[in-house]
Parts: structure tokens; C-alpha cells; sequence
């Protein structure tokens, strides 16, 4: 197996009694990648995730971390990576120090390597104010940190920034990004901005299959060859629409009234063309102000509604 | 081997760090110290060639605070990490079931001795002001306390498998009570019975935990409870490993 992969997943199926949680999914990453497993709630990406972490044993196809069977040199795997559920779960009543030291001992490390990493950590994921406060007592921002600590080369994340304020996801998006430079990241969300900012590479899953993987930018330019312009101009609404109509790349428009004597219209244009220019000549020739023109990029959200929900799609 | 003993060193602290701990301490301290007063109540009245230790067990407060305390004990080990959730981060570090489940019968196990430690002070006292050197005999201490050391592995043992199977504390704390109760039970109705002559009858007799703790309180060490009690307790850390080791393979 190639050397420069970390995790290679292939034919993965979990089925727990009379339910199929996970069915038929491959996909591999790469090292030093931060790939998003996205999808909505009950997809399979927690029961994904805690096979490659080895709590779980799947019902049938492979697993490779590292090179390594999940199943079968389960303790070489979990030497190698990080894991932290859902919620971020923790013994409260410990402090900070002693649970760092506490997992990093489990991890494996002899004592004096762990004193030397959890003083790296703490200092790294700004706790030292904290180190010696009982974990129960913190907030949730630096919860989600004391979790975040060891070194393994694959960090597994389950939904890390849920709960969390503004600022805090902000902190720990940099925190992710930070580790992604020296380690491979698999982080799940379910919250669609968030993979698009932190992931090199986005899988989306959905009912337990895998529906598409790419790039955050491959999945736009999939979707962007029909996108919309917008366009707010002020000029008399019959005249607007006349011009859509006799403009031949225009194949859909709507105009609706906005603020002041402007009109907005959302444009669909036909396949491949990019109307702002267009546009531009028009307001010009006839001299109508105009305050916005935009081509509404496809975020990441409109793939994931369209990938996961078919059917609504065919409809629009 | 250090897996073992910083997971070992964990739920003791789990203990030690929660009120719960101490509460579970004081209630077996002050049924002990009324024990105690009932005892020298009684010796007051009459004086008896018994041992102390013999006449401690007789007052049964001995077998409430076995039959209620292991439980409490025990309830926590693991159903409140799988409630939390931490039994997910504690799985995936290179630990092996064996030691997760060794670790938390250990540190189960020293809690409970340190919970019978007052019985010592206890027996110095009464040593103390019936002025009399034979009250406490250190050897019949010892088998007291070999004895309740193995009567309270088996229940902890028990009360272990009961946790493992649950993520609710109450659950594991009802479970392990009623399978305690049991076999107080059974060792009262093995009691109870004539001197058995058919085979199951004597399977039966072999339960009668009464005649045996009643041994080891007057300093006999019989082999028999010790591998009956030993063995027992493998079973049930046998059968806590399997049901740890279950999500695995369900």
C-alpha cells in the first residue's frame, strides 16, 4: 500500500441490529491533509469515525490507518492517533494537568516524555492560565482544547467546534488548521461553512453512502455553470424586462422591487456564459445607475442540498 | 503492566475526588461504629468467650454493609463513562479490555478495603476498655479480614459485570444489588436446610457463605470458601471482560 496514505477505507459496511449505519463507503486520505466528513445528522460519519478509531469493528471491508489493519494491530493504530467524540467528553473532576498526563501516560509515553509534552501542549493550545483548574469547572471553548493535545499523526475529530461560541469555533478553525500543517486531519461536521473553510478535501456522506469527494472548490465549479447574477438597477421595471427578454443569454430572469427606485434582478444565464459583462454594456449604453452586480457562487450549502436531497432538486 | 497501574490510579482518584466516595465511606463507618455500640451493649450484659470480631458478625450489621456498599461501589465503574461518554476516549488509547477491566476492579477493590480500615480502630478500642489483651487477636483480624476481602471481590466483581452492561448508574447499582441479595439468599436457604444427601443438595451447601464468613471471623482459614469465592470471582471479571469486550463483535 502506498506510503504517503493514512487512511484507506475500503468497502466499509456497519451494520448494527436491523440498521445499516455505514454501507459500502471507500475513500482514502492522504498525509498532512484536512479532509471533512460532511453530512446531515445520522449519516454514518460518527460510526465512521469510530472504526478508524478503533472503538468499534466493522462488519465487513477494511480499514487501514497508517499502513495498519484498525482491526487486527488495533494498539499500533490507536498509539497514532487522536481521537475526541462527539461533545468532547471528559473526566471533570480532574484538573487540567493531571488529565493531560493522565491520557498521555495511556498513550504510551514513558514519564518524562510526558511531562515535557504536556508542558508543549498546554503552552501551544494556551491552557498554562488554566493547568491547574478542575476541568469541570472551565469553559467550553477550553474544554474542547484540553481534548485537543498529544501528538499523534492522525487527529479524528467529531463534530469539534459544536456548542461553541463565535470566537471560540474561530480559535479552534485555527487551532485545526494549525495541526493540519504537521498532521493529517479528519474532522465531521454537519455545519456547511466550516468544512469550507478548514478542508483541503470534503467527503459528503448521506444515509450511510458516500455521495460525492472533492475539493471544496471542484464541487463549486460543479455547480457554478449555472449560477445566478444578481443585479440591482434603477430604471422603469417594463423597460428592464423588455431588455432581459431581447438579451438571447438570458434564459430566465426575475425582477422584483428593492429599496428606492431600484429593481432587483436575479438573472439565470444559459449554460457556461458569464453575463456581468453583458450587463455592464447594457446599464451603460443606456445610462441607468446600477449598485450591485454579483454572480452568486454556489457555496458549499447548495451542493449539500442538492447532493442530499435529490429529489427536491429535480423539482427546481 | 503501567497502562494497568495509571488507569488504576485514575478511577481511585474518580473515587477519591467525588463527594460520593466519602458518603459511601461515612455510611459504612457509622453502620460500623453502631454495630459497635450494639456489640458492647451486648458484652456489657453478658461476656462471651467469643472473639470480637465473631461477635461483630453476628450483629449483621456486617452483612448490610457488604450487601449495600458494593454496589454503591461499583455502580460508577463503568455505566458512568459510557454516560459520559469518556469510555470512547478511553477505548481508543492502546489499552487492552483485560486492563481497563483489572484497573477498575482494582481500584474498586482497594476502596472497599480502605472503606473497612475503621473496623481496626474499632476492635482497638474495644481492646482498649475491656483492658482485656485477648479482645483483639491479630491473626483472627486477619482472617476477618481475608474474609471480607473475598465475600466483597465477589460482589464487586459481580457489581463490575452489572456495570459494563449499562450506560445508567441505577441500572448497574439495581442489578448488582438484587444478584447480592441473591446470593445472601441462597446461602440463607442453603442454611436453612437439612444436612444435604443428594448432589444438589450438597452444590447447595457448598453456597452456605454464612457458615463460611462465620469461620473466618473465629480465624478459621478454610480453603474451601477461599477457591469457592476466588473462582467466583474470575467468572464474573471473565464475563465483565466479555461484555466490555462485546461492542466489538455486536
Amino acid at each position: 500500500m502506498s506510503a504517503d496514505l493514512m487512511i484507506e477505507v475500503a468497502n466499509l459496511t456497519k451494520r448494527y441490529a436491523g440498521r445499516t449505519a455505514v454501507s459500502d463507503v471507500s475513500f482514502t486520505v492522504g498525509r498532512g491533509e484536512i479532509v471533512g466528513l460532511l453530512g446531515p445528522n445520522g449519516a454514518g460519519k460518527s460510526t465512521t469515525m469510530r472504526i478508524l478509531s478503533c472503538y468499534l469493528a466493522a462488519t465487513s471491508g477494511t480499514v487501514r490507518i497508517a499502513g495498519l489493519d484498525v482491526f487486527r494491530q488495533s494498539d499500533e493504530v490507536r498509539r497514532r492517533i487522536g481521537y475526541m467524540p462527539e461533545n468532547n467528553p471528559l473526566h471533570l473532576e480532574m484538573r487540567v494537568r493531571e488529565y493531560l498526563k493522565f491520557r498521555a501516560r495511556l498513550k504510551g509515553l514513558s514519564r518524562k516524555r510526558s511531562r515535557e509534552r504536556v508542558d508543549v501542549v498546554t503552552e501551544q493550545c494556551g491552557l498554562t492560565d488554566v493547568s491547574r483548574r478542575i476541568i469541570g469547572q472551565l469553559s467550553k471553548g477550553y474544554r474542547q482544547r484540553v481534548a485537543l493535545v498529544h501528538e499523534p499523526e492522525l487527529i479524528i475529530l467529531d463534530e469539534p467546534t459544536i456548542g461553541l461560541d463565535p470566537n471560540q469555533i474561530r480559535s479552534v478553525r485555527q487551532l485545526i488548521k494549525g495541526l493540519g500543517k504537521s498532521h493529517t486531519v479528519l474532522i465531521s461536521t454537519h455545519i456547511l461553512p466550516e468544512a469550507e473553510v478548514t478542508c483541503n478535501r470534503v467527503v459528503i456522506m448521506y444515509d450511510g453512502k458516500i455521495l460525492a469527494a472533492d475539493t471544496p472548490e471542484n464541487l463549486q465549479r460543479l455547480m457554478s455553470s449555472n449560477s445566478q447574477v444578481i443585479a440591482e438597477i434603477a430604471a422603469p421595471q417594463a423597460e428592464l424586462r423588455e431588455c432581459w427578454i431581447q438579451m438571447p443569454e438570458v434564459e430566465q430572469f426575475d425582477v422584483s422591487a428593492s429599496e428606492g427606485d431600484y429593481f432587483r434582478c436575479a438573472l439565470t444565464p444559459r449554460v457556461g456564459l458569464d453575463l456581468r459583462p453583458r450587463i455592464f454594456d447594457m446599464v451603460r449604453e443606456r445610462g441607468w445607475p446600477m449598485r450591485e452586480l454579483t454572480r452568486s457562487r454556489h457555496s458549499l450549502e447548495d451542493i449539500y442540498v442538492r447532493v442530499t436531497r435529490p429529489d427536491e432538486e429535480d423539482e427546481g | 503492566m503501567r497502562a494497568w497501574w495509571t488507569l488504576t490510579r485514575r478511577e481511585l482518584a474518580g473515587f477519591f475526588l467525588s463527594l460520593s466516595g466519602y458518603i459511601i465511606i461515612a455510611a459504612a463507618v457509622f453502620m460500623m461504629g453502631y454495630s459497635f455500640v450494639v456489640l458492647l451493649v451486648k458484652l456489657q450484659q453478658e461476656p462471651t468467650p467469643m472473639p470480637v470480631t465473631e461477635v461483630f458478625y453476628n450483629t449483621q450489621f456486617f452483612w448490610l454493609i457488604v450487601i449495600l456498599t458494593t454496589p454503591m461501589i461499583t455502580m460508577r465503574l463503568f455505566a458512568l463513562e459510557k454516560f459520559s461518554g469518556t469510555f470512547e476516549t478511553l477505548m481508543t488509547t492502546p489499552v487492552s479490555d483485560l486492563q481497563v477491566v483489572l484497573a477498575k476492579f482494582t481500584a474498586a477493590m482497594v476502596f472497599y478495603t480502605v472503606m473497612w480500615l475503621p473496623l481496626l480502630p474499632c476492635l482497638f478500642v474495644v481492646q482498649h476498655y475491656t483492658h482485656d489483651p485477648a479482645a483483639f487477636d491479630p491473626g483472627t483480624a486477619a482472617s476477618t479480614f481475608l474474609g471480607i476481602l473475598l465475600l466483597g471481590s465477589l460482589l464487586i466483581s459481580l457489581g463490575c459485570c452489572a456495570s459494563a452492561l449499562t450506560r445508567s448508574q441505577v441500572i448497574a447499582a439495581m442489578i448488582s444489588l438484587a444478584f447480592g441479595a441473591g446470593i445472601f439468599m441462597l446461602a440463607w436457604i442453603a442454611d436453612q436446610l437439612p444436612a444435604p444427601v443428594t448432589w444438589q443438595g450438597h452444590v447447595l451447601a457448598s453456597f452456605t457463605l454464612f457458615d463460611q464468613m462465620h469461620d473466618f471471623v473465629r480465624g478459621v482459614v478454610d480453603t474451601r470458601p477461599v477457591v469457592l469465592l476466588g473462582s467466583l470471582t474470575l467468572f464474573f471479571l471473565f464475563l465483565t471482560l466479555r461484555v466490555v469486550e462485546s461492542r466489538r463483535w455486536k
